[in-house]
């Protein structure tokens, strides 16, 4: 390995003789030692069942027939493929995704400006809107089933009911809706937090500048804050599509993927054919094909994040 | 009244009535857990009522809800703390003595983060099933602890960065070891890092479902799976499972609050600051 800086170091360091005879396998060794723990289970982490999860998925495997064995080949996949049930859990694995970035990014963009600006308690309204992010999915979901979405008992049947609307009975008329609107009120609070630190970092003078030119407040977030947000905005996007391409708490407690398959996404979907079909290598195939989804979003992210280090 | 008075009013207004409307979700959660079953589900909902710790203490009666409290609180400290040990040197030895593969290293460490938990679900299960860890405390640590690790790694790595080099060396000229080093100049100078770095570990193995739903049932499951057993018809306890919410999330809101300055950083990979 080779260290930059060495002659520097070695001319502060103290042990002269021992740094130039064995200068690189010295830091090569060190290196190894302080890293090798934190690689190797990593590296044990993500190859041991990746691996599985491929071998399986060319198997014929099922938990509760052992009479079901053997190479399957292609088999899981061309199954899995031809069901009509996989498509429709990646459609609407596509709309939870698309709907909830949408919301989250574009309303913590506009909340990020808003929030920004000198007012009243602005340090505990901050709070309370960022909350919501660090409630477990658990409870946040079951909060918006019972206490809001409930269509007899719940706070909003009683707006509805207020206001002469008709009461919506969201988890049997809408349920994969519901779960966007609930999985969005978890996901815009991180938005929103990460886009106000980066929001801090804008130049007030080039700000005060444009509104000295003449700009308006409609200019100046099109023209400065927005460019200035760009890599923090697709930081968001890429992180919270790694998050919600994998949505599942939120769809277990509340309508356990249904009704029929309306709200199962790609993650239900899998966990339907693992742990209730006991079909571990159609449940494999599942898998790969969401590691490959993921991936793709992956070497964006990575490539950003890369960018940044070199900065 | 001056127009910035007027602009700064009417912002305060429009701000304050979002924030309340985000955070009312909770606010009703806190709210519910005081009031009787009866005042719970009552229509219209009840916004003044006596306030009662009925629900508390039917919770608190429980035997098994301090069993799952306990595992949450084993599973999200152990799991932290056995990350940072194995993180505060590989993150040391990035930040300090970096060589042309560090970035690299940090990278796919990033990458390993990438692997969406469905798709090892198999393989996990089945090879927690064979050596005895399912729905075990030590399972669930070890998933957890390798799930936080890579972010883990980035927040120490940011932090550590930060530290000028000349210190360290100084403390090198005196004669410090590594380990001293480490010890008495690197630790203390970063302590509110490395708190914030495992505080948002605590928070996202507290909060993380997927895995505790898979691989515990009893004996082992946290409160997400205590708060998901409610979603049968135990759901219709409306003031028990509030007042089981607000003790489950109470002590994260708060620690997310403390922390939510440096935590953008881990949860951007340095990304932004």
């Amino acid at each position: 390995m080779i260290r930059p800086h060495f002659p520097t170091r070695f001319l502060q360091w103290g042990t002269p003789m021992r740094e130039r005879t064995s200068g690189r396998t010295v830091g090569g060794f060190r290196n190894l030692f302080l890293q090798g723990p934190a690689v190797t289970l990593l590296l044990l982490w993500m190859l041991v069942p990746l691996g599985m999860t491929l071998w399986f998925s060319f198997q014929r495997y099922n938990l509760i027939n052992p009479m079901i064995s053997g190479f399957a080949g292609w088999d899981n996949y061309t199954y899995l493929l031809t069901d009509p049930a996989l498509w429709t859990a990646m459609g609407n694995t596509l709309l939870l995704v698309g709907w909830v970035l949408a919301i989250s990014v574009i309303g913590g963009t506009l909340l990020a400006v808003l929030f920004q600006q000198e007012f009243f308690g602005r340090g505990i309204a901050r709070l309370l809107v960022i909350a919501p992010f660090f409630v477990m999915p658990t409870v946040g979901a079951l909060v918006w089933k019972n206490m809001l979405m409930h269509p007899v008992n719940g706070v909003f049947a009683w707006l509805s009911n207020l206001l002469g609307l008709p009461v919506i009975d969201w988890f049997s008329s809408m349920p994969l809706t519901s779960i966007i609107i609930i999985v969005s009120w978890q996901w815009m609070p991180f938005a929103l937090l990460i886009l106000l630190t980066a929001i801090q970092s804008l130049d007030d003078d080039q700000v005060e500048a444009a509104r000295m030119d003449g700009a308006g407040p409609l200019a100046i977030f099109w023209f400065i804050t927005l460019p200035h947000l760009k890599r923090a905005i697709s930081v968001v996007i890429m992180i919270e599509m790694i998050f919600l391409l994998t949505i599942f708490a939120e769809i277990f407690v509340t309508t356990s993927g249904g009704p029929g398959l309306a709200s199962t996404n790609l993650a239900y979907f899998i966990y339907i054919r693992a742990l209730l079909d006991f079909d571990v290598g159609g449940a494999s195939a599942g898998g790969v094909i969401a590691i490959i989804l993921a991936n793709i979003v992956a070497i964006f992210l990575i490539r950003t994040v890369a960018k940044n280090l070199e900065t | 009244m001056n127009p910035t008075m007027t602009k700064k009013l009417l912002l305060t207004l429009l701000a304050w009535g979002i924030a309340l409307i985000v955070f009312f979700p909770i606010f009703w959660m806190i709210l519910t857990g005081f009031k009787t079953e009866g005042e719970a589900v009552a229509t219209p909902p009840s916004l003044f009522f006596e306030p009662t710790l009925a629900g508390y203490h039917t919770v608190m009666a429980r035997a098994d809800y301090l069993k799952f409290a306990l595992n949450s609180i084993v599973i999200s400290f152990g799991s932290t703390l056995l990350a940072l040990i194995v993180a505060i040197p590989a993150a040391y030895s990035m930040a300090f003595l970096p060589t042309k593969r560090t970035q690299g290293t940090l990278l796919w460490m990033l990458s390993t983060k990438m692997l969406p938990p469905v798709g090892v679900l198999m393989p996990v299960y089945l090879l927690f099933r064979d050596m005895g860890l399912l729905d075990s405390q030590l399972g669930l640590t070890i998933v957890y602890m390798l799930m936080n690790l890579p972010i883990v790694v980035w927040m120490l790595y940011t932090f550590f960065k930060d530290i000028p080099k000349d210190i360290l060396e100084a403390g090198r000229m005196d004669g410090a070891g590594t380990v001293q080093e480490v010890l008495y100049l690197l630790l203390p100078l970063t302590l509110p890092g490395i708190a914030s770095t495992g505080l948002l570990s605590v928070i996202l193995s507290w909060n993380e479902a997927f895995w505790s739903l898979n691989l515990t049932t009893s004996d082992a499951a946290p409160l997400t799976a205590f708060i998901a057993s409610f979603s049968s018809p135990e759901g219709l306890f409306w003031a028990k499972l509030s007042a089981a919410s607000t003790l489950a999330i109470a002590p994260i809101l708060i620690f997310g609050w403390m922390t939510q300055k440096q935590m953008v950083r881990g949860l951007t990979f340095g990304a932004v600051k």
